[in-house]
């Protein structure tokens, strides 16, 4: 009993403790952006490595998601007679959920997990004590970089997802079975609001992209500099991701949808 | 060398060093100097807290107590950007060579002055070629650091580390793991730069015979405490059959060969279970 109790306060604490450490290392990104503006270079190579390199699963995994609500969509909608919203359900569960939450979720498996694995092995091969010997702030001149990288790329892979899976809804729905294509993108001119559903998502993609990049690079910065230590910040990153992501939707969801 | 005028002359000056990770005191109470434009050497059994040290006067770690003086100021009482400020002047060649993974060879030497200085690209090419010259690697400037052996990784490490002309340079454990013609060609690179850059070098080692050629002063180091100094001829002639072990490399004397242990006839009689 005295066993568990200990255990617990002892989690518990290294918690807090943590919590602690990963704020103060996001204030010290956040601050460390403003003085690599006028490097751009330093960011547009991040760009390319977290952005455009998650470009093709974005894609894929949009097309594919698209399609399966063209199907599923349309099942349900000819019970009713109403095939024509296809478009409009289609282009609404991706704005306002499905895009930016599996794209981000996708985005914690692609890019999220090689950020962690690559601050902590230049962690684990002294890079980083290295460059701070060199009186260069590994924190501003890698970490600042990564995450702005991350918060741009975030919103913009979401939306080309839900792009996307419009088509590949609109490729099965007026392609294979036969919904009249002008009501398939007129319904969704018509229902789909800029305001309710479009900047929502890219708020929501906004913020999970923030999280994401903020718990990947933090793991990889705190990782036990260890062949073990940097592959268990690396499960942490994405299951840690994918919680944040689930109940960030959850609450942002309650908040922005709700009666209006 | 009377201890007064090395401690005059000294770079870099360790005062009651206390440091402990948890319970293990790995420094008590330590007294060192480092002198201007020699090679002093720290050596000491692996898991001494030699890099530890290093880490110390590098600012990287803080001492629970004494102090560490590099040209005159306290390193723990700087500021952050004092400390930034110091450390230019400060190089450190880490045991793995630290190179940015990245990056070729010219641009992990660039580094330090692309981030410090806002010399042209012209200039930064020159002086990288020179520094790339002096460790014998210019040849290799568009290679990646995956595609060097050991020993060039660190020769790139120390053209990078001297890179900003600094007033001195920490070696971790340069010779470990080379092989002999390597280990002869960072012998002879540490000892020439330090006279014709007119460095302070001090050199963290368990390398007897690469480090006693070289080196101006030993310090030997062994579980935090400082057991013997002086001059490579002095420490040879130490007294201290500890000291005498470590450089001869015996298996048994003072440090016994076998870790802890109770006895081996009750050990192997006994049920084995995990205790």
């Amino acid at each position: 009993m005295m066993d568990f109790i200990q255990t617990l306060g002892r989690n518990t604490r290294g918690s807090f403790t943590k919590l602690g450490r990963a704020t103060f290392f996001l204030v010290q990104t956040i601050t460390g952006i403003i003085e690599i503006l006028p490097r751009p270079r330093l960011l547009l190579k991040q760009l390319y490595s977290v952005g455009v390199l998650s470009f093709l699963i974005i894609s894929i995994s949009g097309l594919f998601v698209g399609m399966v609500l063209g199907l599923q969509g349309f099942y349900i909608l000819s019970d009713f007679g109403a095939e024509e919203t296809l478009g409009v359900m289609v282009a609404a569960s991706l704005v306002r959920e499905l895009g930016p939450v599996v794209s981000a979720l996708l985005f914690a498996g692609r890019a999220g997990s090689a950020l962690t694995a690559e601050i902590g092995l230049m962690k684990a091969t002294e890079q980083l004590s290295g460059m701070e010997m060199m009186a260069v702030d590994p924190i501003k001149r890698i970490i600042s970089p990564r995450f702005l990288a991350g918060v741009i790329s975030m919103p913009l892979l979401a939306a080309l997802f839900s792009a996307i899976g419009i088509i590949g809804g609109q490729i099965v729905g007026s392609g294979l079975l036969g919904v009249d294509e002008g009501a398939y993108w007129s319904q969704m001119q018509a229902k789909i609001d800029f305001q309710d559903d479009i900047i929502n998502g890219v708020i929501k993609s906004l913020v999970f992209g923030f999280v994401t990049s903020w718990i990947a690079l933090f793991e990889g910065y705190d990782a036990i500099p260890t062949s073990e230590g940097v592959s268990r910040a690396t499960t942490r990153t994405v299951v840690n991701s994918a919680f944040s992501i689930l109940g960030l939707d959850f609450i942002l969801t309650a908040l922005m949808f709700g009666d209006d | 060398m009377s201890d007064s005028v090395r401690s005059q002359n000294s770079l870099v000056a360790v005062r009651g060093l206390s440091f402990s990770r948890g319970d293990n005191k790995i420094f008590k109470d330590v007294f060192m100097d480092f002198e201007r434009g020699k090679i002093t050497a720290i050596m000491g059994p692996s898991g001494t807290g030699k890099t530890t040290l290093l880490k110390l006067i590098g600012g990287q770690l803080r001492p629970a107590q004494g102090s560490i003086t590099v040209d005159g100021s306290n390193v723990h009482r700087l500021r952050r950007n004092e400390l930034f400020v110091l450390r230019k002047r400060m190089g450190m060649l880490f045991q793995s060579g630290a190179l940015l993974t990245d990056m070729n060879v010219y641009d992990n030497v660039a580094f330090p002055l692309r981030e410090h200085t806002h010399l042209s690209e012209s200039m930064i090419r020159t002086l990288v070629l020179m520094k790339l010259q002096a460790v014998g690697l210019r040849g290799a400037r568009n290679l990646m650091p995956n595609e060097l052996s050991g020993g060039m990784a660190r020769r790139v490490a120390l053209a990078r580390a001297i890179a900003l002309d600094p007033m001195m340079i920490m070696y971790d454990e340069p010779f470990t793991g080379q092989d002999p013609i390597s280990k002869g060609v960072l012998v002879h690179l540490i000892k020439s730069l330090n006279a014709t850059l007119g460095l302070t070098s001090i050199i963290v080692s368990h390398d007897v015979h690469e480090t006693s050629a070289i080196a101006d002063y030993i310090y030997v180091v062994s579980d935090g405490k400082v057991i013997g100094e002086g001059t490579p001829t002095e420490i040879k002639q130490s007294s201290s059959e500890w000291v005498q072990q470590f450089m001869d490399g015996s298996a048994d004397g003072p440090v016994h060969f076998h870790y802890p242990a109770k006895d081996l006839q009750d050990d192997l009689m006994s049920t084995g279970k995990r205790y």
